[in-house]
């Protein structure tokens, strides 16, 4: 495949790793937060810390919007499905995240409700066409890589006066959690990190511009970086010149397909349909402020919060979960004694367990033996 | 034909004709079915007797047996259909023990409403697979389920096969130092599948490897007689059929990423789906574990046979308590290989 | 998250859908948010969308920074 083959080559990344060693300083360590669960699942998939200098250390972020949808969402899901009996489309991503009381939306389907999976937002549209019958709710999840496509479908169903057709809105914002992680909570000391490897397909929406007053704030440097491992290695090398020459700047290493500005059109679409919501509780952050979007006025009646009566209930996190701490890059997923005995990729506890991409779920598919060599 | 009493006064209708549960009924409108179609179809001795049982005499070496219920959505995909993969499926069952298959037989639960012009499609095809493949379907039964009640068509198939002496292959037998291989490209089925699936609809010239693999395993055998495991991958891919290994022999595997045999169309597919090639499922290909002196004779006959040609050399079987499987990546680190984590679905984030 | 490959337009069709073409799977797909995007561009597809246009001279300039030895910001 084109400009993907050649972001995993294995001689040009032999070559990126002896620059990252020769260029790390021997006296210090580097501990960088991929945001992305893009990232994570590269860094998992093709071993790239075998590649890098043991002074290098990756910490594995939030950024894997099924991961954070806390519970609570998930149930008010469900309620849809079951208690309003509506069609219910969901990207497959979400099915098979744990909700209260040991259900699912796959399981919610197994009993009986209206659940399908979509590849597309546009999808659900068409569902609701084909089916004037059925109330049908468009359950969207996703960060403002997946927002400006939910955005369309809006505008397109007010555009038809569709009257059967809604979107459970759970589109969450990159900034305000990567901001989040950096206010430490009260009591707990601010995580130690050193720099961000940015969003690669969040920032072809936004743009690299949204990052820079927080690099400027918390003086930290961030670069932006394709999903493919080279990708990742290179702005590894970045951040480690950003630290040794003492910058804290927005580079972007995906200039291919991210700009300063983003693309205009998406963030339109985005800003005509949504707003912000004063608050959003993450998995694993807490509440974090403007941090999420809600539907506009103008659609309250594509708004399913408002149609359906949705009251949202918070979930505490299960007893003995680590997750927050995982997120914030202050312990390891073997640093969790649920990891690998009650929590694991078949029957998640906490949300890093919840999809691939969630830093407990790679470790644990990817790098868990890694574990064993280092007890053995 | 025997000397059934031939009192149908019209053919049976495939052309706009559609299952009703009179054709499970055991009365006439199933005497017919069974007739003009399977019978027509899949014509043998064993079949022609109309009786409820195939009766043979035992062969010499060890009996293998096998079961295996087909399910498939879509039921015709680009390389096969339901028909010949439930050939396919049992046949290589048996085939992965070493065994030449013998017998087939077939049961099938038909959903009432299905077209009877494309169950007469499906079962064509079977009796195609099963001639191909040189192995008959000698005994067989029929079921209607009400409308809702199943998915079109579930093909159950049972085999049977013999074992000659001195072939001993199972998954235990895997030992440190061992090679591991693969008969050809990964995924091809899976993605053929995937790629028909309604709302991920997407065009690619990946045809499903659904075949019959008997063959291979005979002059894989002949070549290197001590070959330790054989099994197919299929659901779960390649992953799945390299842990099963590694819990069966109590050893880790190892293997390398630029040794896998994947066409860049399924990779591409997989890209797009994210999904990960090695659990994605394969129908006419295996994966044999022989000592590392019989790797060069079984490869160089895996490569010789038509469903071999692609064979590779993909690593070996090593010491590890914790048994896992690890993959050296085409970056040069390292991961684990594990087994698919619930249902294979397609991911946007 | 936000799984996004890079797919070549092979195709422009009605009402801001294209045909494009990733290693040799086709698929159709909206550029409603790239509508600019011509037969023979690469774009960036997440979840049936087109969401930004990949810059080829950009990719080259990377994958030229990838193989530097001695690199141009130090």
């Amino acid at each position: 495949m084109r400009y993907v083959d050649e972001f995993r080559d294995g001689t040009l990344a032999r070559g990126i790793a002896d620059r990252v060693a020769h260029e790390v300083r021997p006296d210090r360590s580097y501990r960088f937060m991929e945001f992305c669960g893009g990232h994570t699942h590269a860094i998992a998939r093709y071993g790239v810390v075998d590649l890098l200098p043991a002074q290098v250390r990756m910490i594995h972020g939030p950024g894997c919007p099924v991961c954070v949808l806390p519970v609570g969402r998930i149930d008010n899901a469900i309620a849809l499905a079951l208690q309003h009996r509506v069609t219910l489309c969901t990207y497959a991503d979400t099915l098979r995240v744990p909700a209260s009381g040991k259900t699912s939306l796959l399981r919610a389907k197994a009993a009986g409700a209206d659940v399908r999976m979509v590849y597309a937002a546009s999808d659900a549209l068409r569902i609701a066409r084909e089916h004037p019958q059925r109330e049908v709710v468009f359950f969207a999840i996703g960060f403002e890589t997946t927002t400006p496509a939910t955005a369309l479908v809006l505008l397109e169903a007010e555009r038809a006066g569709l009257g059967n057709f809604s979107v459970f809105c759970n589109h969450v914002l990159t900034p305000a959690a990567i901001a989040a992680i950096l206010e430490a909570p009260r009591g707990a000391a601010a995580p130690a990190l050193d720099g961000f490897v940015g969003p690669a397909h969040v920032s072809c929406v936004i743009g690299s511009a949204p990052y820079e007053p927080f690099a400027a704030k918390y003086a930290k440097p961030v670069v932006i970086a394709g999903f493919e491992p080279l990708d990742v290695m290179q702005a590894v090398r970045m951040l480690v010149r950003q630290v040794n020459e003492g910058r804290h700047e927005v580079e972007n290493e995906y200039t291919r397909a991210v700009t300063r500005g983003g693309n205009a059109r998406a963030i339109a679409a985005m800003a005509e349909t949504f707003e912000p919501r004063p608050t959003f509780e993450w998995r694993g952050l807490g509440e974090v402020a403007g941090s999420a979007l809600r539907i506009r006025d103008r659609f309250r009646r594509f708004d399913a919060e408002a149609r359906y009566g949705i009251v949202y209930r918070p979930v505490p996190e299960p007893k003995g979960c680590e997750c927050g701490a995982i997120l914030r890059g202050a312990k390891s997923p073997s640093d969790c004694r649920l990891f690998g005995t009650v929590c694991t990729p078949e029957n998640p506890v906490g949300s890093c367990m919840v999809s691939s991409e969630g830093s407990c779920a790679a470790w644990y598919g990817y790098g868990r033996f890694r574990d064993a060599a280092r007890t053995a | 034909m025997n000397a059934r009493e031939k009192a149908y006064v019209r053919p049976v209708d495939f052309r706009d004709g559609r299952v009703d549960m009179s054709h499970g009924a055991g009365g006439r409108a199933m005497a017919q079915l069974v007739d003009e179609l399977f019978l027509a179809a899949l014509d043998n001795p064993w079949l022609r007797k109309l009786n409820d049982q195939a009766c043979f005499a035992p062969p010499a070496g060890r009996l293998v047996i096998t079961t295996d219920s087909h399910v498939v959505t879509p039921l015709v995909f680009a390389g096969g259909d339901i028909g010949s993969l439930s050939v396919h499926g049992t046949i290589n069952d048996v085939a992965m023990a070493g065994a030449r298959p013998l017998y087939l037989t077939a049961g099938f639960i038909l959903e009432e409403g299905f077209p009877l012009g494309e169950l007469r499609r499906i079962v064509e095809s079977m009796a195609a697979a099963s001639r191909e493949a040189g192995v008959p379907v000698v005994a067989g039964d029929t079921k209607v389920v009400e409308k809702g009640k199943g998915d079109g068509v579930f093909i159950t198939t049972t085999g049977v096969g013999v074992v000659p002496d001195g072939v001993e292959i199972s998954a235990e037998r895997a030992r440190p130092g061992d090679a591991v291989l693969v008969s050809g490209t990964l995924g091809d089925h899976g993605v053929a599948i995937l790629s028909k699936r309604a709302n991920l609809d997407f065009e690619t010239p990946i045809r499903s490897d659904t075949a019959a693999l008997h063959g291979l395993v005979a002059a894989m055998v002949e070549a290197a007689p001590a070959i330790r495991c054989l099994r197919d991958p299929t659901r779960g891919g390649l992953a799945a059929t390299l842990n099963e290994f590694a819990q069966a022999s109590g050893a880790g595997f190892r293997i390398r990423e630029r040794a896998l045999p994947i066409k860049p169309e399924v990779h591409a597919a997989c890209e797009f789906l994210g999904l990960d090639p090695l659990n994605v499922a394969n129908e006419g290909k295996l994966v044999a574990v022989c000592a590392p002196d019989d790797a060069a004779k079984l490869l160089a006959a895996m490569r010789a046979h038509p469903l071999g040609r692609d064979a590779a050399l993909i690593g070996e079987v090593v010491e590890d308590p914790q048994r896992f499987v690890q993959m050296e990546t085409r970056l040069g680190g390292w991961r684990i290989v594990d087994w698919l984590t619930g249902e294979q679905l397609p991911r946007i984030c | 998250m936000c799984l996004a490959i890079p797919a070549c337009i092979v195709e422009r069709l009605e009402g801001e859908e294209a045909m494009i073409d990733a290693g040799g799977v086709r698929k159709r797909i909206s550029i409603a948010l790239v509508p600019e995007a011509a037969v023979g561009d690469y774009a960036i597809v997440h979840a049936g969308y087109a969401i930004s246009l990949l810059d080829a001279g950009e990719a080259e300039k990377t994958l030229a920074l990838f193989a530097a030895v001695e690199g141009a910001g130090a």
